[in-house]
């Protein structure tokens, strides 16, 4: 080059001339390379990306989320007085942070106060409600009188002297969403208002962490989005037990019928579910939709032979094997065909003859007394003896009819635990009135309900946050239409969840929760989200090399050759001065 | 780098696409797959890559979805504690179950002996083995398990709690407002020169068709969701019925239960003929029945005996029936069948001898305790004095059955009775053939059909009906569904018999929408006595695109059986109560006269060649392309941007070595 370059030097006019020429058709195919052919290329293999709302889940990705219950102060007669009655705040918000994580700030609000009135007096029908004997009585006829919101707490303040509650009870909660609390000698005597309500404020925080929700439970509830670290083993037993929040269950009872020829089982299942569990549904009705069914199955064996104890005459089943027994009948029990929900199992296990009576034995190698066990997040086993009907002379198959009380007390207990329905206990000196035939308190599925919804919308923003990320990060992902629709309508649904949480209407946070994570869900698990993964990067290599390589080598060549030409004539140039 | 690699990565996504569980985790797994390609990409061309790399850090599992987290979360979790925590022994308040029990107390009875009037199940489970000696010397044996249930799934609250008939298709049923369904898988191909009629006929693979009830509004989504849900019960890939191999038949498969439905847009029909039938179909098909394999009739289908034979077939046939005469209820019927044939004669032992344990290396022990009838046939018809086989155990129970227009006569076992079982509690069932003769009749009507044609352009189907009649001529429904592929041509239709053109008395075509619907060909044909009848049909065999080609090309496409039904004139007067017990092998088809009986006959599938390329051409292509492209592109870019000129001519090397001679001699150069 070098020398050719010496040569043009001295050779004629007209060759220095097709020498710019030539140059100047070097730089124009590079340009219009790079003008007409990269933004081409560029063009034609761009996947099809949607616009997502990146910066609304980023926002959502930091979760900031505010409860807040509406809760209702109302003084009975002869709790406070005359002047102190003018007095009554009107508002008061009382706010309570609790950082549940580093990056991750819940907030609690405590108490909202609503009605504009939220510390009042009782009304003429208030105080003759609790004028009734016992307090079951006041607090149903207090239901009657006005029917409080889903998610709302009333807390009728009753002075010392009243007789509803016995002696060492101070606070007692009802059916549905009311407390009554007395207010104690102390409390009281010659104390200014604002003390008054200053003594009172634990109190009713207190009711409120039974009655709606605690630090505790936001935390479990949170715990897909938060490492959890529970302070002993009981509460990770409590909080992995219970069924993750889903629109739907499907409960399935079982029958097993491991010796059809020596026991010919009746079970009155359809009657039993009308009775004993369709009740609590019913009640559950808002959280989720559940379906129920039964099957009886025949020669399904457990898993463990159990073992013959002499002294008890039986056969026993220990704790440590239960986890065993299980996995040859899972195999029978079958998915549901219809629904993809998850489902809950229980089982009706009647031994066999040849291992019957047939006891289980817990840690502490004591019988159970309710013969049945459970595991968390699958469903529950109970073992039914048929053993005293066996007579000397029996003839063989014995028609056994299943006490259902027996068994759906069993399998209801069960329920409620799978279904996260604790029982937990209360603080000293409350009284917390016995659930009625639907086997659930109003508020304790405002409880669940509250903690469903956060646990609704930490599962959905964890599903969107982590979609978004994945499309971040592999830009060979197609993003449709359709996903970019259900995204932004996922991220609609969490904010106005979390804006009704806020403002503490919680029947409307659970309906948006819940259409988030559907949305999430459908989004997430999209199957166009898969299709150009397999596109691989090799051969599209492949398919460019050879075309790209000899034609960008030449057009690379010259212009390193134009770039080194023009660098040393400017030196020449300096040369010249100089 | 190589096509091929490309093309089993596009079959792979197709499978991928295919399988429904679409997990997070797989995702990930793609693309740390893609990451490492990419960083080798990355490497090896590193001359030429520009500098927009990606960043390839590992992906931190940070968006491993919410559900894979927590539920690896709560197994660590549970690891340590495993006997602690996993399973809780369940305590029982009292008072939660009390309260509700109180409410009950009238209802809830006590738990008693119940008195012996118990009342009558609702659901009846009978079981039945037919075998039949076959004249090949290979032996014919069918089990058929039926359950019944009086019960009515479309009822506004649905049906919820079962007993005998399997939850999963209840289930099924219910959801997708099934009126009849029937589904076989098969391995092989009755041969029915050879063996005669099978009491269930079945094609080849997979067969699939639903009656829909008309309640339903989108039929399509429908089919298709029932398809995937079938194909996870029976672990079967029926997942692959879609448009593309399913048809409507406007005749030829009218409901076999009750209820007279005419309008065919609610029936669809499929068939997978390359689906390979094998343990993993027939585990879920025995977990269908209520006693599963564990006792009855069904102890006997052990896989590894059942799929060493020459042909197998199962199936499930669900339709609802009539209970009693007046047919005023009715009941839902779950019919489960298998076929087989077994050579026994061919396979080890000279001796023409078969015993139940030979066949399926079991006896029997007992009959299912839920079975309300559980028997076992061997068809003796051509054996009426034990000259041409002899039976051990003998049994005096005789039973006579028409069956598929013939009188047959059955030994019968009746497993339910203690006697059978003799003094050792175990029946295995011996039979000891004493001549070789006897000769079969010819089934009066069977097909077979077969592709002629050279080259790989145009081909010509052609389809043989015989009927064997000696004066009768009857009736058939010829059904063919073409994928669409082979583009029929319909104008070269032509049916002959007896060397003279036979009109079909009705046609219904559909021709194919690429990629979309298959051909479908109904006919009407009249057989003449003693004839043979030809269909024959040109195609033109299209062009696949190269994405749409299976992982083994070369191997061929399968066009499924053509199905040809029909009303054969029987010898003997058929049975038309159909509420009359019966043993269940007869009972099958609805018969409507005395005179006919109704015949199925599947023909072979076919397997036919497409014009298959060569899968690593494109790649070739668009090498040699790029090459000629770079050719061209680089002779233009030198003529434009370099500049030529003329240079002294270098002298030639004769006049150097010439002047280096002269300069030795010291004469002057040239």
């Amino acid at each position: 080059m070098q020398h050719d370059r010496h040569r043009c030097k001295c050779v004629t006019q007209s060759v220095v001339t097709s020498l710019d020429i030539s140059r100047l058709a070097a730089l124009s195919i590079a340009a219009v390379v790079i003008i007409v052919g990269v933004p081409l290329w560029w063009r034609t293999t761009e996947t099809y990306r949607a616009w997502l709302p990146v910066s609304q889940i980023k926002d959502l990705a930091k979760l900031q989320l505010h409860l807040s219950a509406d809760v209702e102060v109302v003084f009975a007669r002869g709790t406070v007085t005359p002047e102190q009655q003018k007095k009554v705040p009107l508002t008061q918000t009382q706010d309570e942070e609790h950082a549940v994580d580093g990056d991750l700030l819940v907030q609690f609000i405590i108490l909202r106060l609503q009605n504009m009135k939220p510390y009042r007096t009782a009304t003429i029908m208030e105080e003759d409600a609790l004028k009734k004997p016992t307090a079951a009585e006041a607090d149903l006829s207090l239901h009657m009188l006005s029917e409080s919101p889903c998610g709302s707490l009333v807390v009728y303040v009753i002075p010392e002297s009243s007789s509803l509650l016995p002696e060492d009870v101070n606070v007692y909660i009802g059916q549905r969403r009311t407390a009554l609390v007395r207010i104690s000698a102390q409390m009281r005597v010659g104390k200014t208002l604002e003390q008054l309500l200053a003594q009172l404020e634990p109190r009713i925080k207190q009711v409120l962490q039974v009655m709606s929700f605690s630090h505790t439970d936001i935390t479990v509830a949170l715990s897909d989005r938060v490492r959890f670290r529970p302070g002993n083993k009981e509460s990770i037993a409590d909080s992995m037990r219970a069924f993750k929040s889903s629109p739907g269950y499907e409960i399935t009872f079982s029958l097993l019928n491991p010796d059809p020829k020596s026991h010919q089982l009746h079970w009155d299942i359809e009657g039993a579910v009308q009775t004993y569990i369709q009740p609590l549904l019913t009640k559950l009705s808002p959280l989720a939709n559940f379906s129920i069914d039964s099957q009886t199955l025949y020669y399904t064996m457990l898993g463990v032979t159990p073992r013959f104890d002499s002294s008890l005459e039986a056969y026993t089943l220990n704790a440590d094997s239960l986890a065993h027994v299980i996995n040859p009948v899972e195999a029978r029990l079958g998915s549901n065909a219809a629904s993809s929900n998850p489902v809950l199992n229980f089982l009706l296990y009647v031994p066999d003859i040849r291992h019957s009576p047939l006891y289980i034995h817990d840690h502490r190698k004591q019988e159970v007394p309710s013969n049945a066990f459970h595991s968390p997040r699958w469903g529950g086993i109970m073992v039914y003896n048929v053993n005293g009907f066996y007579g000397s002379e029996t003839e063989f198959p014995v028609h056994v009819n299943i006490n259902m009380a027996k068994v759906m007390g069993v399998f209801l207990a069960q329920l409620r635990l799978l279904l996260g329905v604790q029982s937990l206990s209360p603080p000293p000196g409350f009284l917390v009135a016995p659930c009625g035939s639907t086997g659930l308190a109003d508020w304790e599925l405002d409880r669940l309900m509250w903690s469903r919804s956060v646990e609704n919308i930490a599962t959905a923003t964890t599903t969107i946050t982590s979609l978004a990320q994945l499309l971040d990060q592999i830009g060979n992902i197609v993003i449709n239409d359709n996903i970019a629709q259900q995204v932004s309508s996922a991220v609609t649904s969490l904010q106005l969840a979390m804006a009704e949480l806020e403002v503490g209407n919680l029947g409307f946070a659970l309906q948006y929760s819940k259409e988030a994570i559907l949305a999430s869900e459908k989004a997430f698990f999209d199957p166009s989200l898969l299709h150009l993964l397999y596109f691989p990067d090799d051969q599209k290599f492949a398919i460019y090399i050879p075309l790209f390589l000899p034609m960008c080598v030449p057009i690379l060549l010259s212009m390193l050759k134009i770039v080194s030409e023009v660098r040393q004539r400017r030196r020449e140039k300096q040369a010249k001065k100089e | 780098m190589t096509p091929y690699g490309s093309s089993s990565l596009a079959g792979s996504t197709h499978d991928a696409l295919t399988r429904k569980s679409t997990t997070a985790s797989r995702k990930m797994a793609a693309h740390r797959c893609s990451c490492s390609s990419w960083l080798f990409i990355l490497f090896s061309l590193s001359v030429f890559v520009v500098a927009d790399i990606h960043e390839t850090t590992p992906v931190n599992d940070h968006h491993g979805g919410a559900d894979h987290n927590a539920q690896t979360a709560e197994q660590t979790a549970d690891q340590p504690a495993v006997e602690g925590r996993r399973w809780e022994a369940t305590e029982v308040k009292e008072a939660a179950t009390v309260d509700a029990a109180a409410d009950t107390q009238g209802t809830s009875a006590p738990e008693t002996v119940v008195p012996s009037s118990v009342p009558q199940p609702k659901d009846d489970f009978q079981e039945e083995l037919v075998i039949r000696p076959l004249h090949s010397g290979d032996i014919y044996a069918s089990f058929q398990f039926r359950t019944l249930w009086d019960t009515d799934f479309m009822r506004e609250n649905k049906v919820s709690h079962y007993r005998l008939f399997p939850k999963s298709l209840g289930q099924v049923i219910s959801k997708f407002s099934v009126r009849e369904l029937h589904i076989s898988f098969t391995q092989g191909y009755w041969r029915t020169m050879q063996w005669g009629q099978p009491f269930i006929p079945s094609p080849p693979g997979a067969e699939l068709w639903v009656w829909f009830q008309d309640s339903v509004t989108d039929v399509d989504a429908t089919w298709k969701e029932l398809t995937n849900v079938l194909s996870g019960i029976f672990c079967a890939s029926l997942n692959f019925i879609d448009s593309t191999n399913t048809v409507q038949p406007s005749a030829s498969f009218k409901p076999l239960g009750i209820g007279n439905v005419t309008d065919h847009s609610f029936l669809r029909y499929a068939t997978l003929p390359r689906e390979i039938v094998c343990t993993e179909n027939l585990t879920p098909w025995k977990k269908l029945l209520p006693c599963g394999s564990k006792a009855g009739l069904a102890v006997l289908l052990k896989s590894e005996k059942l799929f060493h034979s020459s042909f197998h077939s199962q199936a499930v046939h669900i339709r609802s029936v009539c209970q009693d005469w007046q047919c005023k209820t009715t009941s839902w019927e779950l019919r489960q069948t298998v076929n087989s044939v077994f050579d026994l004669h061919n396979s080890g032992q000279a001796k023409r001898e078969w015993s139940l344990f030979k066949m399926f290396s079991r006896t029997l022990t007992e009959a299912c305790p839920l079975a309300s009838s559980s028997k076992l046939y061997i068809d003796i018809t051509d054996n009426p004095q034990g000259e041409q086989f002899e039976l051990s155990p003998a049994t005096s129970l005789l039973s006579q059955a028409v069956v598929l227009g013939d009188r047959r006569t059955f030994s019968v076992y009746d497993l339910t009775q203690e006697t059978t079982f003799g003094s050792v509690r175990s029946l295995n069932l011996l039979i000891r053939w004493k001549s070789n003769e006897g000769e079969m009749l010819r089934p009066l009507l069977h097909a077979e059909r077969y592709v002629a044609g050279y080259g790989l352009q145009t081909g010509e189907i052609h389809t043989l009906m015989y009927n064997n009649h000696p004066y009768r001529s009857f009736p058939v429904l010829l059904l063919d569904s073409v994928p669409w592929y082979l583009r029929l041509y319909i104008h070269t239709l032509s049916v002959t018999s007896k060397g003279k053109d036979n009109k079909p008395s009705y046609i219904h075509y559909e021709p194919s929408k690429d990629r979309v619907k298959p051909h479908l060909l109904e006919m009407l044909i009249q057989l003449p006595p003693n004839s043979v009848t030809e269909v024959t049909v040109q195609f033109e065999r299209a062009l696949l695109k190269w994405t749409e080609y299976p992982p083994d090309p070369n191997h061929g496409f399968y066009v499924g059986s053509s199905v040809i039904s029909s009303l054969v004139p029987s010898t003997v007067a058929m049975d038309t109560n159909s509420t009359r017990e019966r043993p269940l092998f007869s009972s099958f088809f609805p018969c409507k006269e005395e005179s006919s009986y109704f015949v199925r006959i599947y023909t072979e599938p076919l397997l036919v060649n497409l014009p298959t390329p060569d899968f690593s051409m494109p790649y070739n292509v668009i090498c040699l392309t790029c090459t000629v492209v770079a050719v061209g592109y680089g002779s233009l870019y030198n003529l434009l941007t370099r500049s030529f000129q003329i240079e002294e001519p270098n002298p030639g090397l004769a006049k150097r070595i010439a002047n280096v001679i002269r300069k030795m001699r010291g004469v002057p150069p040239l």
